[in-house]
């Protein structure tokens, strides 16, 4: 007869392991290292909650304070590996295979790891494309997450910083894994139960509070006219153009011009109402000023960010927020908004090709890609229509007129060159001597050509919906490459005429001035700007505080 | 430390009456430039003294771009520059011009 | 071509640039510039550090009007070499104030747009010579009847020989973004150590240094906020409050600052000061609206004291 129950029993014997650490679902933050040697088996499929923001730091330590000859070849899927504690994992041996989405400041040491053939790399995936095979055939067996707070039955409230908590849990419990929680807190009562108790097998109270990178903060000081004037051309030669209402800004500091200069820029061309209203975005501090001036209807989160409790908590016909009051974010359901819900993707890379492929991925840099590859693509599925959507599906064909099929905008936002005058318009892409390098199947891409509608740099706006063959595709990109030696290669007359054609715009075509092209234009050129737009509401950490 | 003189013939003088203008400030990846209408009407000479050296190309096809864009004959343009990309560049340019013909 | 939209034109002090603040600061229009960057007096040495030079050597000296008081002036580029001095840069500060004392028609307030970090290092003789001509030529100044308003509210903060300096101005305006000290928060670090003062602790460097701290000592006289238009308030209600430069205001000041020693020389971070002064809630000071803090100013003796 065969047996159907191997998990479960499986799971019973490593529970049991577990308890004699433990009371109850209990144990104490100095057995850490012991439970988790006892509970994890070698080759196990591991998630050490980790994303872009909320870090579960006291349990990635202890893992990787374990011994190497108990707990060895783990397979570490989680969707960002962004300490060093993640790394030591796979120098140490504990753990061999990865699969991930976003690495951030550790890009440079997964590169050295990967080339040292101390990490076998599965792949680099967008967040809910790893989540998705969570489900089918990356289900976890543990999960190590982080909380705020939670009782003695596991029942967790995770705060602001929701973001993948429900996913992992869902996906390794349901399916006879563990999971272990670390909270800052233990309590009698949590303030709203994020997570039931009956999901959690195992609770800690960390010695210090989980750590949180406050990822989403754009210092408005560092903000460049350049920027400002990208920005004003992203404005009034997109948002206006377009009417959008409903968009998701990556985390550049040029997206962050866009926040600010909604309610000077945007005020003046009279677009308030009219754009930017709906939103699946992280609560940007560079968003106060837009939301305060009654531009924002409504936003949902992926995360939270440190310093904007407060203020979320006094906004909740903005934000979605619980009982207890504070925000409740959720990365799996905002990157499906971002997807399915948001007529428009805007932000920055590292590198574009000449058929518009972007990637941050360099042979030196592997910071993995978040949820760019999914915010920034065309959602085939999609089936419900909007005037942004069809109007840019009307620009992509003139065939079938009768069966126009919509088109979500998505847009590049980049300086022709980089730091130290490194050009970001290429030849070829650096992931792909990359790819060459590490003999990877698949080319690392951020954003295929393909999805990409616009491309926005200081020389102008090209509109790839608008180019009808290969060579005029080419030549736009290469008209608002600037000086790089792919912009100065340009055919110049095939340039002027995509110009006449409203294919290319420059800043003189949509009649923007260069004098606004100052910081004077922002809403708020400062970190204490913001906070004075908040009412003090806003309470920025100390490093970007000059007062 | 690198100098470029670079001379163009513009289609036509700068427009305003003012004698001189300045803008930005010298510092990394920031320049100023220097503008000074003192030239005849289609002439147009930069001068630029730059930290950054060998790069001689990429400026002069960035004056010549903004010639060809702003017109900025009559004008000698001598510009102090602390590394500045060369979208600052044009972005300081097309602002000197514009100063030249209102009060910024 | 549309006029630009200068309505959005508030005017950050921090943010400006020296020329900006001029503009803003004085009535419009009104300002003569005196060795202009058309004339191009460089420095004479950052050629040879391969550095490249400004055209104003980092400062703008002239003369205009304040609410139709004749005034001379002189603003500091602060992101110009840190708004360092240099030969040239001291040399025209020097003889701005040298006139402000030697003429007749000279008018008789000089305004300092202070935003230094000290002396540039590459001219560090030159720089100290100015510094030390500066101090002399502010000094007789102020005994011939010149008042001195120094202005302090930008990037490169006020710090080296400008610390000094500042402290030698008969009045000075601060925002709380301005720094005023003499070393530096990296120079304190490197020279005592990161447990003495960790200079990339930002709120401690600005509870230390920063406006709202020089103000509740008293070693600012006058608050501003963070807009040119608000330091030009203040400058013009200090233009007649200017005490008397002798040896009674030395005196009194000289014991004024052994009352602070003896008061507050125990104390190991500034709350622990405006606690000993009596200040309620002194851990909030940092984020008190200006308004707030500027109420809390005035009412407080330490602050408000003639002899600064």
């Amino acid at each position: 007869m065969p047996e159907w129950r191997r998990q479960q029993i499986e799971r019973e014997s490593r529970l049991e392991a577990g308890r004699r650490f433990s009371d109850g679902k209990v144990f104490a933050a100095k057995d850490t290292t012991a439970l988790l040697e006892a509970v994890i088996r070698p080759g196990d499929r591991v998630c050490l909650e980790g994303d872009n923001q909320k870090q579960a730091d006291h349990l990635a330590t202890a893992l990787a304070g374990a011994d190497g000859s108990r707990l060895h070849d783990l397979h570490i899927v989680q969707s960002g590996l962004v300490l060093s504690a993640h790394l030591d994992l796979f120098t140490k041996g504990i753990a061999s295979k990865l699969d991930f989405s976003y690495s951030g400041p550790q890009g440079a040491a997964i590169a050295r790891a990967l080339y040292a053939g101390r990490i076998q790399l599965g792949a680099i995936h967008t967040y809910i494309e790893l989540f998705a095979r969570y489900f089918v055939d990356l289900t976890p067996q543990i999960a190590l997450i982080a909380a705020v707070s939670g009782d003695r039955e596991g029942n967790l409230y995770t705060g602001p910083n929701t973001e993948d908590t429900p996913t992992i849990v869902e996906a390794t419990h349901f399916k006879s894994g563990i999971v272990i929680a670390q909270v800052n807190k233990l309590a009698d009562r949590v303030p709203r139960v994020d997570i039931p108790g009956d999901r959690i097998d195992f609770v800690v109270e960390a010695p210090t509070p989980f750590y949180v990178e406050p990822l989403f903060t754009r210092d408005p000081a560092q903000i460049t006219d350049t920027q400002i004037l990208m920005a004003m051309l992203a404005i009034k030669g997109i948002y206006a153009e377009y009417g959008i209402q409903r968009l998701n800004h990556g985390i550049g500091y040029g997206t962050a011009a866009i926040e600010l200069l909604l309610p000077t820029f945007g005020e003046s061309l009279g677009l308030k109402g009219k754009v930017a209203t709906h939103w699946a975005l992280n609560p940007h501090p560079t968003l106060i000023p837009a939301i305060e001036s009654g531009w924002v209807k409504q936003i949902h989160c992926f995360g939270s960010e440190v310093g904007m409790d407060d203020y979320i908590r006094a906004r909740p016909d903005v934000y979605f927020t619980g009982a207890d009051g504070s925000l409740r974010s959720n990365r799996a359901f905002c990157q499906t908004a971002g997807l399915y819900a948001c007529d428009l993707f805007i932000g920055s890379t590292l590198q574009i090709d000449l058929a518009a492929n972007s990637s941050t991925v360099t042979p030196e840099r592997i910071p993995g890609f978040g949820g760019a590859p999914n915010m920034g693509s065309d959602a085939h599925g999609r089936r419900h229509p909007s005037n942004a959507w069809l109007k840019a599906g009307r620009e992509a064909t003139e065939a079938h007129p009768g069966m126009v099929r919509g088109r979500k905008l998505v847009v590049q936002l980049l300086e022709t060159f980089g730091d130290k005058m490194v050009p970001a318009f290429v030849e070829e892409l650096a992931s792909v001597e990359f790819a060459r390098r590490m003999k990877l199947e698949l080319v690392p891409v951020m954003i295929y050509g393909d999805d990409v509608t616009h491309i926005v740099t200081e020389e102008g706006i090209a509109n790839l919906l608008l180019c009808r063959t290969a060579e005029e595709r080419e030549q736009a990109i290469r008209g608002v490459a600037g000086f790089t030696s792919v912009g100065r290669a340009r055919d110049r007359k095939m340039v002027e005429s995509l110009r006449s054609r409203g294919v290319i715009r420059r800043p003189e075509d949509l009649d923007i001035d260069p004098l606004d092209a100052n910081r004077h234009l922002l809403a708020a050129r400062s970190i204490k700007d913001l906070v004075k737009w908040s009412g003090g509401l806003y309470r920025p950490p100390g490093k970007f505080r000059n007062w | 430390m690198e100098t470029l003189e670079i001379r163009r013939t513009a289609a036509g003088r700068a427009p305003g009456t003012k004698g001189h203008a300045i803008t930005g400030v010298v510092a990394s990846g920031n320049l100023e430039v220097l503008l000074e209408r003192v030239l005849s009407d289609t002439q147009c000479e930069v001068t630029v003294k730059t930290s950054v050296e060998g790069f001689g190309d990429v400026w002069r096809a960035v004056i010549d771009d903004f010639v060809e864009r702003h017109s900025p004959g009559g004008l000698r343009i001598s510009i102090n520059d602390g590394g500045a990309r060369p979208d600052t560049v044009s972005l300081r340019l097309a602002q000197g011009v514009r100063l030249m013909e209102v009060d910024g | 071509m549309k006029a630009p939209l200068t309505k959005y034109r508030t005017g950050s002090w921090y943010e400006a640039t020296g020329r900006e603040r001029v503009a803003g600061l004085l009535d419009t229009g009104s300002f003569t510039e005196f060795i202009g960057p058309e004339k191009r007096e460089v420095s004479p040495h950052l050629a040879r550090f391969d550095l490249p030079e400004a055209f104003d050597d980092g400062i703008i000296i002239g003369r205009g009007t304040i609410k139709g008081r004749e005034v001379l002036l002189a603003a500091q580029e602060g992101r110009f070499m840190g708004g360092t001095f240099g030969e040239v840069h001291g040399a025209k500060l020097t003889g701005l104030l040298r006139y402000a004392r030697g003429h007749q028609d000279a008018p008789r307030v000089v305004m300092l747009l202070l935003d230094t970090g000290g002396v540039r290092l590459q001219e560090a003789n030159a720089g100290e010579l100015a510094v030390a001509e500066i101090i002399r030529a502010i000094l007789d100044a102020r005994i011939a009847g010149v008042a001195v308003i120094a202005l302090v509210g930008g990037r490169a903060g006020c710090f080296g020989g400008g610390g000094i300096i500042a402290g030698c101005c008969s009045r000075i305006v601060i925002s709380e973004q301005g720094r005023i000290s003499v070393s530096g928060p990296e120079v304190i670090e490197t020279n005592m150590g990161v447990e003495e003062f960790d200079s990339r602790d930002r709120p401690l460097v600005w509870r230390t240094t920063g406006g709202k701290t020089r103000r509740l000592l008293g070693g600012a006289d006058a608050y501003a906020e963070d807009n040119i238009a608000s330091f030009r308030e203040a400058a013009i209600n200090l233009l007649d409050r200017i005490p008397a430069f002798d040896l009674d205001t030395m005196a009194q000041e000289q014991a004024r600052l052994a009352r602070r020693l003896e008061k507050f020389g125990r104390c190991q971070d500034t709350p622990e000061i405006w606690q000993a002064m009596g200040i309620a809630e002194p851990d909030r000071i940092a984020d008190l609206p200006d308004e707030d803090f500027d109420r809390i100013a005035h009412a407080q003796k330490e602050a408000n004291h003639d002899a600064r």
